[in-house]
């Protein structure tokens, strides 16, 4: 780990201000991510500023009806709320298929959705990465795909995004809310909070360099029958090979969102309309464009398999 | 590759400038409980809790297997909830309390947990062990608290410490030796014993 310098945030808007004052600092709040890739060296802040004590660990239920989202509230009280558990059950079975139980303690609702992709890759510092260096090329080009996107990606990178969370929280339409240093707030609906590779694959969010965000909101409850599938290599603490989000009325609507496919939770808004027609004509939709390769072309055939699945269980 | 004799007369010594200088690497001071004693310790910011547990504090029971949060070895409890102490600082947790295998029992006086697993043979190596039995420890309060896990057919309804319950949970303690099933059972007991 390189040498680095360490401060407290007493406010959100000081923890911008200071992340603003130092172009090498980086925010920490359970780290279990970012104290990984500082290991390897892959992160190399100079500066952390330590944001935990910023007292954003609640939930709060908004006027709206709706939820309030602390940044920091932990995987494990978020996936326990007991409105989260009853109004927005696929967030918390999506947290609860996510990490280990040690990991889902320390980690965040905001650091869960800036955690960086598990791509083999990007991990290996002695192979060429664009996200790690701009126009360093791709290793994955090539190279061992099966875990790899098979939708939005480029020819400049084929990571996923490893979030479970995030996936539930596209399918609920959550937005992000952010502070900047001089005070000024925004929301970013999620659905534009993550950005996909294009040429610049080492730009993955919406955030500029000095915002920091404070909550995430997620709108009234839909209702419905909540279910997150997810299909791995292992039965747990493992990252998705596909998943599916779904939320399904009695009269056949519903609506999805899927993960392990994309550099960012994956829905496509026109597959919710063929869900009377069943799998094969939702995904037909969703997974327009595809990009495969011989070792991650599996994926088609399992989403479509997973949310078979899913819509035959919502039927029950 | 020719091997390399570090004894040969001939090696030229090292320069200071080979030499990195850690003296100059930013230090804090952090204040904490360990197992009910206050301590303040001097760490170089970099240092993990774990570092901080093993390194500056003589407590060698928690351990480092993988140091990136994938095996477990390191399971502290902090405030009484148990995490990876190899991923979290030492300056993060300025006032707070940690508990370590140490602070849990003692050989002359063991936590139930620990009477388990020697009752049920839940080790081998024993290389994982003290970070099994504070996950373990984590786990039962978990269900207490009535935290769902991926393996609760109902998220609202009351947690119970069934098998399946207690692999999911326990799924970030790798045991090599693959003492699954005498770990399983020694949870179990404790378990039943507290309900």
């Amino acid at each position: 780990m390189k040498a680095f310098t360490y401060e407290r945030a007493d406010t959100p808007a000081a923890a911008a201000a200071a992340l603003a004052a130092r172009p090498g600092a980086k925010l920490v709040a359970g780290g279990t991510n970012l104290l990984d890739l500082m290991k390897l060296q892959i992160e190399t802040p100079t500066h952390l500023i330590d944001i935990n004590r910023l007292q954003l660990d609640r939930v709060e239920t908004t006027p709206d009806g709706g939820l309030r989202v602390g940044a920091l509230v932990r995987n494990t009280d978020l996936a326990s709320d007991a409105r989260v558990r009853k109004d927005y059950a696929v967030l918390s079975r999506a947290l609860l298929s996510g990490a280990s139980g040690q990991l889902r303690n320390k980690a965040t609702t905001a650091g869960n959705l800036l955690q960086r992709t598990r791509c083999p890759y990007f991990y290996d510092t002695t192979k060429p990465c664009n996200k790690r260096t701009a126009g360093a090329g791709c290793a994955a080009m090539g190279g061992f795909t099966r875990n790899l996107a098979v939708v939005g990606v480029s020819d400049q990178c084929l990571a996923t995004h490893p979030s479970d969370m995030a996936v539930a929280m596209r399918l609920l339409d959550a937005q992000v809310e952010t502070v900047r240093p001089d005070g000024a707030t925004r929301r970013i609906p999620i659905a534009d909070f993550h950005k996909l590779p294009g040429n610049t694959p080492q730009v993955e969010t919406a955030l500029a360099g000095d915002e920091v965000i404070t909550a995430v909101t997620l709108p009234r409850p839909l209702g419905g029958r909540h279910i997150y599938r997810k299909v791995r290599d292992r039965a747990s603490y493992a990252f998705a090979l596909v998943s599916v989000a779904a939320v399904m009325h009695p009269d056949g609507r519903g609506r999805f969102a899927f993960g392990g496919l994309a550099p960012k939770p994956w829905r496509v808004e026109a597959g919710d309309e063929q869900a009377k027609n069943g799998a094969k004509a939702v995904t037909d939709v969703v997974l327009r464009g595809a990009t495969t390769t011989s070792q991650n072309a599996f994926k088609l055939a399992l989403v479509e398999r997973t949310l078979d699945s899913v819509l035959t269980e919502a039927k029950a | 590759m020719p091997m390399v004799d570090v004894n040969a007369a001939d090696a030229a010594p090292l320069s200071p400038a080979d030499v990195r200088d850690l003296s100059a690497a930013p230090t804090m001071d952090v204040g904490m409980t360990v197992n009910g004693r206050p301590v303040s310790v001097k760490v170089d910011t970099r240092t993990t809790l774990l570092d901080t547990l093993r390194e500056h504090l003589q407590l060698t029971g928690s351990k480092k297997g993988c140091d990136h949060g994938q095996c477990g070895a390191c399971t502290v409890l902090v405030n009484g909830r148990r995490i990876n102490s190899c991923l979290t600082l030492a300056v993060m947790h300025e006032g707070d309390s940690v508990t370590t295998i140490e602070g849990l029992g003692s050989p002359e006086q063991m936590h139930p947990m620990q009477v388990a697993f020697v009752k049920h043979d839940g080790f081998q190596c024993g290389y994982c062990t003290p970070g099994q039995v504070c996950s373990a420890v984590g786990t039962l309060d978990e269900i207490k608290r009535g935290i769902p896990s991926h393996a609760s057919a109902d998220l609202t309804a009351t947690q119970r410490a069934t098998p399946d319950e207690i692999r999911e949970r326990m799924s970030g303690n790798i045991c090599r030796c693959g003492a699954y099933a005498n770990i399983l059972d020694a949870i179990q007991e404790v378990s039943r014993a507290q309900s």
